[in-house]
């Protein structure tokens, strides 16, 4: 502890030296004043500068809300495990990567991300806490998995899966305060906000009323504008399929369509998030009877990353992308 | 209800006709109305203009678009069919098994069919990562585990029918331990994985049918065909072994049967539980105690059942889908209870 306050103390310093560091201090709504993207303080390489800079500005113990209430954190957490796929990208996207110690079997991306054998949907408390952990940032509790870390006085922050994209913001924020990387989680949000937007301005009106199938496996199980992704494509305007399937929530947004209706649809454009599941547009335009879909006669047919059309981290601006290219395929075909 | 219980109370064993025509007065009807409803909602008339127009020297406009027409003939008519085939196959195979067994509680998953495809259809998922494997490896993981419960059976207690089944009993734990396994490792799969043990007709088309059909055949041939000798067998076994018949080899027959066909419509429509049970007892609760007659009807009935629960399946949340073994449970349970009770009253 005595090298960190003497190293918080030599990045005072510098911090105070840094131009980058006047602008924003904490992050609660996270809505950038400016609309323009400044080139210079989108992250280029996360954990480095700005981690350490921001060591300073938080004055720990700090309280973060999380999907329970508010959690308290003592000191700056320099052991985090996180059993989320999501949360692991978020963490690594504000710079807290050097923090941490463990991550999940989920947890692929990014690629220097500590994976562990452990299990974030069948959580065994021994072997996380066999990392001395001083921050554990899970999505899912199968029961007692927050009482037992709780009762071994380790906090624990829970997110469960977001909704909109404020969630998204908002996970991000808490991060930054809870690992100390307050600036980082502003700059992973405005790159993201910022993004979305550059995205968007690239796509015009290309997806207003554009109909489309967001295939998640191939029973048909998929995901109404409801979601946090059905959200994504409404944001270009585009409508679902799925949302009358789904209308009261019983389904929380995940209903599973009929065969028939997909195709009686006549969707404009399929995304399949099943790819690596031996789905692709050649499998789908053989299912039966879908070869009489116009998306499928005209090869609109979209194989996204199965990891990136499934985590709410900061990665949505690539499934972004990936739908203005579509559009544009769209606009061609 | 009344002209069922009876016919049941003027034969036992004389049938009449009334029960196969009412068997196929159930099919035709519940093909019929599995054809006009969906979540396309093609319309009555349309349909049965289109229907007519596909028959051979026949040429009728019936004004609907061609992704309707695939919707109807390429997607609703084969689930349809499939859907009776599995039934048929189901209930027949859960005839037989009760009949085999000398057990009432005897079901076409008995001897780790269920367990033995779910754990094949987990591994296809979960080791190759490819939905087009599923049916194969659930086929393929339902008989091995049945030979593996014959294995066993055999080789614990001799040849009684109660060696047989506790083997089954041992071989399901097992294999259903592994697949919990599996999932446990492999969480991306689960939802894949459930959507298939909840059964699934969802996405079937004509090769689906094709598939089960030889299956659905040849079994539904030697199974119909033993029908006489399931009623011999159930007076037990030296009764049987005196009358002249190899009661080892018969089992063995409709056992084999019963089993392939069960894993051939499982491997494509998932596991649709009580099906074989409801059927059969269903059946033998209005007509009649006999297998030659519990077997041919179990077929019918079977498919209608089936045809029906999916129609429920398919409609009651439209454009959602239930999965169609909780459709066949929620509704089979209680059916099955109110027919317990009107004949135990009407006795």
């Amino acid at each position: 502890m005595k090298r960190a306050a003497l190293s918080a103390v030599v990045v005072l310093v510098l911090a105070a030296c840094s131009p980058a560091d006047v602008a924003s201090t904490t992050t609660t709504g996270s809505q950038p004043t400016t609309t323009e993207a400044p080139a210079s303080t989108t992250t280029t390489a996360p954990g480095t500068t700005t981690t350490t800079a921001t060591t300073v500005q938080s004055g720990f113990p700090v309280s973060v809300n999380d999907d329970r209430g508010e959690v308290t954190i003592e000191e700056r957490p320099e052991a985090i495990v996180s059993l989320s796929a999501v949360a692991t990208e978020m963490l690594f996207e504000i710079g807290a990567g050097d923090q941490v110690v463990a991550v999940d079997d989920q947890s692929n991306y990014p690629e220097d991300a500590p994976m562990t054998d452990l299990s974030g949907f069948t959580p065994n408390l021994e072997a996380i806490l066999a990392f001395d952990p001083d921050l554990v940032v899970i999505t899912f509790d199968p029961g007692d998995l927050v009482a037992g870390l709780e009762a071994a006085e380790v906090p624990v922050i829970l997110f469960g899966a977001a909704v909109t994209i404020e969630d998204v913001y908002r996970q991000i924020s808490a991060l930054g305060e809870a690992t100390g990387n307050q600036e980082g989680a502003t700059q992973a949000n405005n790159t993201i906000e910022w993004g979305l937007a550059d995205v968007l301005a690239g796509a015009s009106d290309a997806g207003e009323g554009v109909t489309y199938f967001h295939e998640i496996d191939s029973t048909l199980y998929t995901a109404t504008s409801d979601t946090f992704f059905g959200e994504i494509y409404g944001l270009f305007g585009m409508v679902n399929i799925a949302d009358p399937a789904d209308e009261d929530g019983a389904a929380f947004g995940y209903p599973q369509l009929s065969s028939e209706f997909i195709v009686s649809q006549d969707p404009d454009i399929i995304f399949l998030t099943d790819t690596s599941y031996g789905v692709s547009a050649e499998s789908v335009a053989e299912r039966p009877g879908w070869d009489a879909m116009s998306a499928v006669q005209e090869g609109n047919i979209v194989e996204l990353d199965s990891n990136i059309a499934s985590r709410w981290g900061p990665r949505i601006v690539e499934f972004a992308e990936a739908i203005a290219r579509a559009l544009r395929g769209l606009e061609e075909s | 209800m009344s002209t069922a219980a009876a016919s049941r109370a003027s034969s036992h064993t004389r049938l009449g006709w009334a029960p196969p025509l009412l068997g196929a007065c159930a099919l035709v009807i519940t093909l019929g109305l599995g054809l006009f409803v969906g979540a396309a909602g093609l319309g009555i008339r349309p349909v049965v203009l289109a229907l007519l127009d596909a028959l051979p020297l026949l040429e009728i406009e019936h004004g609907l678009s061609s992704v309707e027409q695939s919707v109807l003939f390429d997607i609703r008519f084969p689930r349809i069919v499939l859907g009776g085939l599995v039934g048929a196959v189901l209930a027949l195979a859960g005839a037989a098994y009760q009949g085999v067994f000398r057990n009432p509680l005897a079901d076409p998953f008995l001897l780790g069919v269920a367990a033995g495809s779910g754990l094949g259809a987990t591994i296809a998922l979960a080791t190759t990562g490819n939905s087009a494997l599923l049916a194969p490896f659930a086929f393929v993981g339902g008989l091995a585990a049945v030979a593996i419960t014959y294995v066993l059976g055999r080789s614990v207690g001799g040849r009684t029918a109660t060696s047989l089944i506790l083997a089954g009993v041992a071989v399901a734990a097992f294999a259903t331990a592994i697949q919990t396994y599996l999932l446990q490792r492999n969480v991306e799969t689960l939802r894949e994985v459930y959507s298939w043990l909840l059964g699934r007709l969802g996405t079937v088309g004509w090769g689906e049918v094709t598939q089960l059909l030889p299956y659905a055949i040849v079994s539904g041939l030697v199974l119909v065909g033993s029908r006489r000798l399931l009623d011999v067998l159930s007076v037990g076994d030296e009764e049987a072994t005196s009358l002249g018949i190899n009661v080892n080899r018969v089992r063995w027959v409709v056992v084999v049967a019963a089993t392939l066909a069960t894993a051939a419509a499982v491997s494509v429509s998932g596991l649709i539980g009580f099906v074989g049970i409801i059927v059969p007892h269903t059946v033998r609760i209005l007509f009649g105690w006999s297998y030659r007659l519990i077997v041919p009807l179990s077929v019918l009935f079977g498919a209608a059942f089936l045809m029906l629960a999916d129609i429920a399946a398919r409609t009651l949340i439209t454009p959602a889908e239930l999965p169609i073994g909780v459709v066949t449970a929620f509704f089979g349970a209680p059916f099955f209870v109110l027919v317990l009770r009107t004949i135990g009253r009407q006795q």
